[in-house]
């Protein structure tokens, strides 16, 4: 199989956005997953996201792991640059990126399995150091790719194709992102593009590292009865906490946001995260109110979602190490190198 | 050889302590004082994996013909260390001395008429002249540097001039310290006759050398090279590179007015992560380096494969410990040359530096980052505990400021400008290395990296032909590699021989010696030191030249050996491995002994 360029048809007077493309522009190759695959929805979810931000294609990495949803990132934005890592290693892989170039906007695409087996220690440390980028994984409670196994987050109780119970705890991407204290966490699903589309830019808009959990329905082995991850389960249990919209920096804030249950979240570029509280329990700036939020709901078998935590105070790697403004991978040679004298200087202590 | 005649500025001393009591700044004081009277000298740590309270040894030789290697003889033994007396003492080489803490008796029977035993009640002066416990036990290291001063006749006013520099900012520390150096002087001075037969002398200045260890050496080359993130995973003995890198980067790469900094240090969680972050730092266009050892070597062998597949510069930094396993991290060996070498799953073959010693650590370093953006693969320096972590004597740096980063072949918005289209594993022409553009430039550079089957475009493929035809070109690219590699250097014997010498790395020191010994007996060998793989072309023409040729290196397989018979034709029969794999560094009586064995001769070692 080669690479499958997607046909690019100019529509008269396509839609462009605020630096002149169109949707068109924000799409990658042909995806090779099985038709009805729900990771195939949140690419097209990222494409109209990016779009609307009016991203500057180059300005975008795509990061991914290993599995089908870290195929994904070949299929949106063909002008951006892709990273087809290993398994499960893709923050580092981001991480390294951005610290050499923190202008870049970082977007990670993994799996389930990619981030919550083999990949457990680096989804932690991503976060814990706030690398500023958009962490997606798209979660079907399966490793599609390897066919079928169960993964990690796969509920207690939930069956595989073949009937066979997992008997073990999920792991839960959220709660666990949650508590080890990320500055940005979310959940959507691939089902819901309305909700999943503000979710996407809020996250990416969000300064630091932003974790979005997105349900993604594997149609081929995990779209059972009896299956948690299936779309019928996911449509029939899904409950929104909050509703996200990203509202760009010049745009006004009306005094009518502040009401109620209707609250912004100002970010440092100016623009502006707006909550609205869809469960006037919900508190997302508050971890303990997330968490037993999240706990009360899942023992009911409920799939909260929306952005359910943001703290955009925490400061992201960059700040945490005090680098220089520019990107380091731009620094002309003569600032980084400190020259023969420095070097003749140095040696004296040496002697 | 007697150690009673009169031998100047050739001797061996080995001080014996327990870790953490701060022998260390005694130790550096002794060094620094030979060396700064011009006398050529290297000091090595044994110590143990441990914080505090495990034996530790330091060994200094000063040889006023510059051999550098460890030496097996011991002149001058200072047994600080009640727990190893026993030992020490027996270590003394015959007509040797000993130095020990005299306040407590000894057993009467840890006694040797063979050699000269000085008792100097160290604690007991130290009790009686300083007050503070932390200082009394400091102290009483300082002491033993004046009476090494009066037996060795060191020179006082260099030692004075050393105190005062050290401790400039402390000046009531200066004081302290020099009391406690006169008291152990005149102790010796007054009890024992000094000077001994084997003493140093003042025999310039050392002008145009420095004390500096691999690590350091490693860091700075680092700094020099441009290399703006560095991550990492602690892990001795490669620790000190980053140290040194992070020191480094503190005085000259902050900016003094805002604190900024131009480069970025991450503690990465494991070695895994530290090779995904350099590989990620390359492929962005900055020049990213990690520095580990055997164990983080082998954690990254997956992302190393990657890199080579996928061609993305990376410098990876092995200062090797003994394995396998966790082995003895605090003992040396060259024993990851074959790991390196072919680094993770696949075809996969990999350049490797091997500096030996600090000085080339530095010029290797900034030259692994050229050669891993030339080449668009990983380079892996190769250095070890020995080179890493010991003190050698070398000729000072030295740096050409018209020196400029080689990124390689990158194009940038300007070049693709001028290009119908880019083809990113396209080779433009025949050296197998094809171009590279960087996220951020420009959407017409825009490629997708992949570890996974690709074509020329950088699309996945599962096509037999264009999968081949990307490891066929990697080939191509390996014969370049071949001449852009650091080559080896040849020390022709005086004598014309059909016997050669391989070696690289930190062996270096022992088969130069050892070939003077050698030609005493009248074997004369060539030698060459191999400073990269993939072999260069005089590797080939030395091998061929020979009839024996031995191979000599720290591990017990014969690596380096095993590297050749694949690389090089029907040299099997005629290689001789010459192996060395205790954990302590190569002496030169092991290449002595055996060369001169396989000749047929018998020497005493
Ligand atoms: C080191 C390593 N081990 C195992 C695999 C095989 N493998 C490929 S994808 C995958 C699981 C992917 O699952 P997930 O991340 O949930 O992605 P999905 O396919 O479900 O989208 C596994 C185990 C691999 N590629 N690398
Ligand atoms: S196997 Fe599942 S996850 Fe993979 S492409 Fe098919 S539907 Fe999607
Ligand atoms: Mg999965």
């Amino acid at each position: 199989m080669t690479y499958l360029a997607r046909p690019k048809i100019e529509l008269p007077g396509q839609k462009t956005n605020a630096i002149g493309l169109t949707l068109r522009d924000y799409e990658g190759a042909l995806s090779t997953l099985c038709a009805g695959c729900g990771h195939d929805s949140i690419t097209a979810a990222l494409v109209q996201a990016l779009w609307e931000m009016s991203l500057r294609p180059e300005m975008l990495i795509k990061m991914s792991g290993i599995g089908c949803s870290s195929k994904t990132p070949a299929y949106f934005v063909h002008g951006a640059h892709g990273f087809n890592s290993v398994h499960g290693r893709m923050p580092s892989v981001a991480t390294g990126a951005l610290a050499a170039n923190r202008d870049l906007v970082g977007l990670g695409v993994s799996g389930d399995g990619d981030s919550l087996s083999i990949g457990f220690g680096q989804f932690g440390h991503v976060i814990r150091r706030n690398v500023n980028m958009l962490y997606l994984i798209e979660n079907n409670g399966v490793y599609g790719l390897t066919k079928g196994q169960f993964s990690a987050s796969a509920d207690a109780g939930s069956t595989s194709k073949k009937g066979e119970v997992n008997q073990m705890q999920n792991i839960n991407a959220v709660a666990t992102a949650i508590s080890m204290g990320a500055s940005f966490v979310g959940r959507g699903f691939s089902g819901d593009r309305e909700q999943l589309v503000p979710l996407i830019k809020s996250a990416i808009a969000h300064p630091g590292c932003a974790v979005l959990d997105v349900i993604s329905p594997c149609v081929t082995f995990n779209d059972h009865e009896g299956s948690t991850k299936s779309y019928a389960y996911t449509r029939e249990h899904k409950l929104r906490a909050t509703e996200a919209d990203l509202i760009p920096p010049r745009a006004e804030i009306r005094a009518s946001y502040y009401a109620g249950d209707t609250y912004p979240v100002r970010l440092h570029d100016g623009s502006t995260i707006l909550l609205k509280k869809a469960d006037p329990d919900y508190d997302p700036t508050r971890r303990n109110n997330a968490l037993g939020y999240l706990e009360r709901h899942r023992r009911h078998g409920e799939i909260v979602t929306g952005v359910l935590y943001i703290d955009q105070n925490v400061p992201d790697m960059h700040e945490q190490s005090r680098s220089t403004e520019a990107p380091l991978r731009d620094l002309p040679f003569e600032t980084l190198s400190p020259g023969r004298d420095a070097l003749a200087e140095l040696q004296k202590g040496m002697k | 050889m007697s150690t009673t005649q009169n031998r100047i500025n050739d001797f061996v001393l080995k001080i014996a302590t327990v870790n953490g009591t701060g022998s260390a700044s005694a130790n550096g004081l002794l060094m620094k004082a030979l060396f700064r009277m011009g006398v050529p000298v290297t000091g090595k740590n044994l110590f143990p994996s441990n914080i505090q309270g495990l034996p530790t040894w330091y060994e200094v030789r000063a040889n006023h013909q510059g051999y550098m290697s460890r030496c097996s003889r011991v002149d001058v033994m200072v047994a600080m260390n009640a727990q190893t007396y026993q030992k020490d003492l027996a270590e003394v080489s015959p007509g040797g001395f000993l130095v020990y803490d005299a306040t407590w008796p000894r057993e009467r029977d840890l006694n040797r008429h063979d050699i000269t035993v000085f008792g100097v009640p160290l604690s007991k002066m130290c009790n009686e002249n300083f007050e503070v416990a932390r200082v009394r036990i400091l102290m009483k290291n300082v002491m033993y540097v004046g009476v090494l001063a009066a037996l060795l006749d060191l020179d006082l006013e260099v030692i004075k001039q050393l105190l005062q520099e050290t401790f400039s900012s402390k000046p009531k520390l200066i004081d302290a310290n020099l009391k406690a150096i006169m008291l152990g002087y005149e102790y010796a001075q007054k009890h024992f006759t000094c000077p001994l037969p084997i003493r140093a002398e003042t025999m310039g200045d050392n002008t145009g050398n420095i004390l500096i260890t691999g690590n350091e050496a490693i860091g700075l080359g680092c700094l020099y090279a441009g290399a703006t993130v560095g991550a990492w995973y602690p892990i001795t003995p490669s620790t000190g590179v980053m140290d040194a890198f992070t020191s480094y980067c503190e005085r000259f790469r902050v900016d003094p007015e805002t604190g900024d900094r131009n480069y970025m240090i991450i503690q990465a969680e494991d070695e895994l992560a530290a090779a995904g972050m350099v590989i990620g730092a390359n492929w962005v266009g900055a020049r990213a380096f990690t520095p580990t050892s055997g164990p983080g070597i082998s954690l990254m062998s997956e992302f190393i494969g990657f890199a080579y597949y996928a061609e993305i510069p990376s410098v990876f930094i092995n200062v090797q410990r003994v394995g396998p396993s966790t082995g003895m991290p605090t003992r040396t060996q060259q024993s990851d040359t074959m790991m390196c070498a072919y680094a993770s799953h696949g075809d996969t073959r990999h350049p490797l530096l091997f500096p030996s010693n600090p000085h080339e650590c530095f010029d290797m370093a900034v030259r692994a980052f050229d050669l891993a953006e030339r080449l668009q693969t990983p380079v892996f320096l190769l250095s070890d505990l020995d080179i890493g972590m010991n003190d050698w004597m070398v000729p000072e740096l030295d740096w050409d400021d018209a020196y400029r980063p080689d990124r390689g072949k990158v194009l940038r918005p300007d070049d693709l400008a001028e290009m119908d289209r880019f083809i990113r594993y396209l080779d433009t022409d025949g050296d197998g290395i094809p171009h590279r553009t960087l996220p951020g430039d420009d959407p017409k550079g825009a490629y997708f990296t992949r570890g996974s089957g690709h074509n020329k475009y950088g699309g996945y493929t599962e096509d037999s032909d264009e999968y081949q035809e990307i490891l066929d070109r990697l080939l191509v690219k390996w014969d370049t590699a071949k001449t852009l590699v650091p080559d080896a250097i040849l020390s022709p014997s005086s004598k014309k021989t059909k016997l050669g010498i391989l070696a690289y790395g930190s062996s270096d020191g022992a088969v130069i010696e050892a070939r003077d010994r050698l030609a005493e007996l009248g074997i004369h060998v060539n030698y060459l030191r191999i400073r990269a793989f993939p072999f260069s072309a005089e590797v080939h023409e030395f091998l061929e030249a020979h009839d024996t040729i031995y191979v000599v290196e720290q591990n017990r397989d014969a690596q380096m050996k095993a590297l050749l018979m694949l690389e090089a034709n029907d040299i099997a029969d005629r290689l001789v491995s010459i192996l060395h794999y205790n954990g302590m560094p190569i002496p030169s009586e092991c290449v002595v002994t055996g060369v001169s064995r396989h000749q047929g001769l018998e020497v005493a070692a």
